[in-house]
């Protein structure tokens, strides 16, 4: 089969892998039709995600049709048109007995600090990802749903991950009715959640980048007021201003890992790897957030240490709330609000580009060109 | 009340909202309005039976080929990914992160970095005896700049200062490979000549 892999840092190509096979009773194997590059794929595509391997396939943004089933699967039929979370879990151990799906004990040798997410390295459990023809999925009977007949495919698809991702983050922040909610990023992630902190009650959105088209995305997809921190002196300062001279009473970090706005962190997190990403969203958000309030971060770290301001999270008595996503739990009511129109994932997508030109897709999304927000890789028809 | 008392005078209990206004200019505003019923509320539910497991603890997968694992792990999981096993330098150094130190140890992260650079040049090394040699150019995905219109796309952004050095991340590997080989190369000549 046709997959894109892993040839270094910035580097990917196409090759030709044997497809995958039925290796646990509950696997299953789908035949992909479409995939997305998730901003968190430039973290391994950069290099900065330990233990990524040279032959890795990407991608845990995937829909697809059933080509093999396992003989202990039961909810799936082959032929059926499926959408599948990007988290790989069981359904059964201490932590998914309890909801925390991203968290599981079961699937991830590699680490326990982290749960088994598809095409992410081996650090979350080395399974290939969705950006090839075919895919194995673990856990049949778990975690993958049956697309319904009206949800569009590329809907479907960015349920799987950037939409599930943003709409838990605005759930974390805890925001209640007349909340003002600041955002930090422009990207898939924060959109969805700027968009999904108003069906909380928020009152005010305000989206922080420093890529205009981006901003202008959140203006008119998200409804938000915007900044672009290039523009003023004092991100935080201005950010205290703008919010009665209080803070924001939840923040939101939909940035991670590769934030800009600080040369020294930049350099030291994102192209050194001396820290696991530069923390300059979060010690924004820490600062631009009310004595009191509450931290969302959806950005995605490594595992190794950051500098990040705690003491002031300390001393302003913070909530900071994180996790993965566990994708699944989100689906029916995101389903309904999709449905409602009350969220229009598919907006965002700005770039389709088949598989051969994988490498190509992802340096336009890496380098952010083309006004690209959120690039979707045809793979086959549906 | 002046913007510049708020946070020094008690204010009202809560900030008040035209809820109307609001409904009438974003789509869906307040359907989550109650915390308590959001999706992910409260965290943690405990109940094993919706999740779709009829196991309580699934069957083991078969491990073919011995399989690396964090030593904060009491046994191998019961599922776990088979791509790119281990091999070569990079292998070694991975295997010594995971039987060496655990999770929390720099140690072990470091190792495992290293040991993705390590696989880096001999992946870039063994390319060059195949037939399918890696291409800095099509593999960057830098071919896309013209039509993607990289110039102007960059035009005064604030990211494009260390943009410069992701031409020294790409290299990097090429450099040590090239090093390493030409290294290889003199030991093997002086060998011979002995």
């Amino acid at each position: 089969m046709r997959a894109m892999t892993y040839r270094g840092p910035y580097k990917v190509r196409v090759d030709e892998k044997p497809e995958p096979v039925i290796e646990h009773p509950n696997d299953a194997v789908v035949r992909v039709t479409r995939a997305a590059i998730c901003g968190s794929d430039l973290h391994l595509y950069h290099g900065m995600m330990p233990d990524t391997r040279v032959g890795h396939t990407f991608g845990h943004e995937f829909v697809g049709v059933v080509e093999e089933v396992g003989p202990s699967v039961r909810n799936l039929s082959v032929g059926d048109r499926v959408m599948v979370p990007f988290n790989i879990y069981c359904g059964s151990c201490f932590f998914c007995a309890r909801g925390l799906y991203s968290n599981c004990h079961n699937v991830n040798p590699n680490a326990t600090a982290v749960g088994g997410i598809y095409g992410y390295s081996h650090t979350t459990g080395g399974y290939d990802g969705g950006q090839a023809q075919y895919v194995r999925v673990p856990f049949a009977d778990v975690g993958p749903s049956v697309v319904p007949d009206w949800l569009h495919p590329e809907d479907a698809l960015l349920c799987t991950d950037a939409l599930a991702t943003g709409y838990f983050g605005a759930q974390l922040a805890e925001i209640a009715e007349g909340d003002v909610v600041v955002v930090l990023g422009a990207g898939p992630v924060g959109l969805f959640a700027a968009r999904s902190a108003w069906l909380m009650g928020a009152s005010r959105v305000i989206v922080v980048d420093h890529l205009d088209y981006r901003l202008a995305k959140a203006r008119e997809f998200a409804f938000a007021e915007t900044l672009n921190f290039t523009e003023v002196d004092d991100v935080v300062l201005h950010l205290k201003k703008a919010t009665d001279w209080l803070g924001a009473d939840r923040v939101i970090d939909a940035v991670g890992a590769e934030a800009d706005g600080n040369l020294l962190q930049h350099v030291t997190g994102a192209k050194l790897k001396l820290q696991a990403g530069s923390p300059v969203a979060l010690n924004w958000a820490i600062d631009a957030v009310r004595k009191g309030g509450t931290v969302s971060v959806m950005g995605a770290y490594g595992p190794l240490f950051t500098s990040v301001k705690f003491g002031d999270a300390v001393n302003k008595g913070l909530t900071l709330r994180m996790n993965q996503a566990p994708v699944k739990r989100q689906w029916p009511r995101l389903l309904e609000h999709v449905r409602a129109g009350y969220l229009t994932p598919r907006d965002i997508v700005t770039h389709r580009v088949p598989l051969e030109d994988v490498a190509e897709g992802y340096h336009i999304f890496s380098a952010k060109l083309d006004g690209c927000i959120k690039p979707v890789i045809v793979v086959d028809e549906d | 009340m002046t913007d510049a008392e708020t946070p020094y005078v008690a204010g009202p209990a809560r900030r008040p909202v035209d809820r109307d206004a609001l409904r009438t200019r974003i789509p869906g505003w307040g359907a989550d309005l109650d915390p308590a019923d959001r999706p992910s509320y409260p965290r943690e539910v405990y109940d094993p039976a919706v999740t779709g497991a009829h196991w309580d603890l699934p069957e083991a997968q078969p491990e073919l080929r011995p399989r690396e694992r964090s030593v904060e792990h009491a046994r191998l999981t019961p599922v776990f990914g088979t791509s790119a096993p281990l091999h070569g330098a990079s292998g070694a150094v991975r295997r010594l992160a995971y039987r060496r130190f655990s999770e929390g140890r720099a140690a072990h992260w470091f190792l495992l970095l290293l040991g993705d650079r390590v696989d880096a040049v001999e992946s870039h090394v063994r390319s060059l005896a195949s037939r399918r040699p890696d291409d800095p150019v099509t593999e960057t995905g830098v071919l896309a700049e013209a039509r993607a219109h990289g110039i102007a796309s960059r035009r005064g952004r604030v990211d494009v200062r260390h943009q410069v050095l992701d031409p020294v991340v790409v290299a990097g590997p090429w450099v040590a490979a090239v090093g390493a080989g030409a290294w290889a190369v003199r030991a093997l000549v002086r060998r011979a000549r002995r």
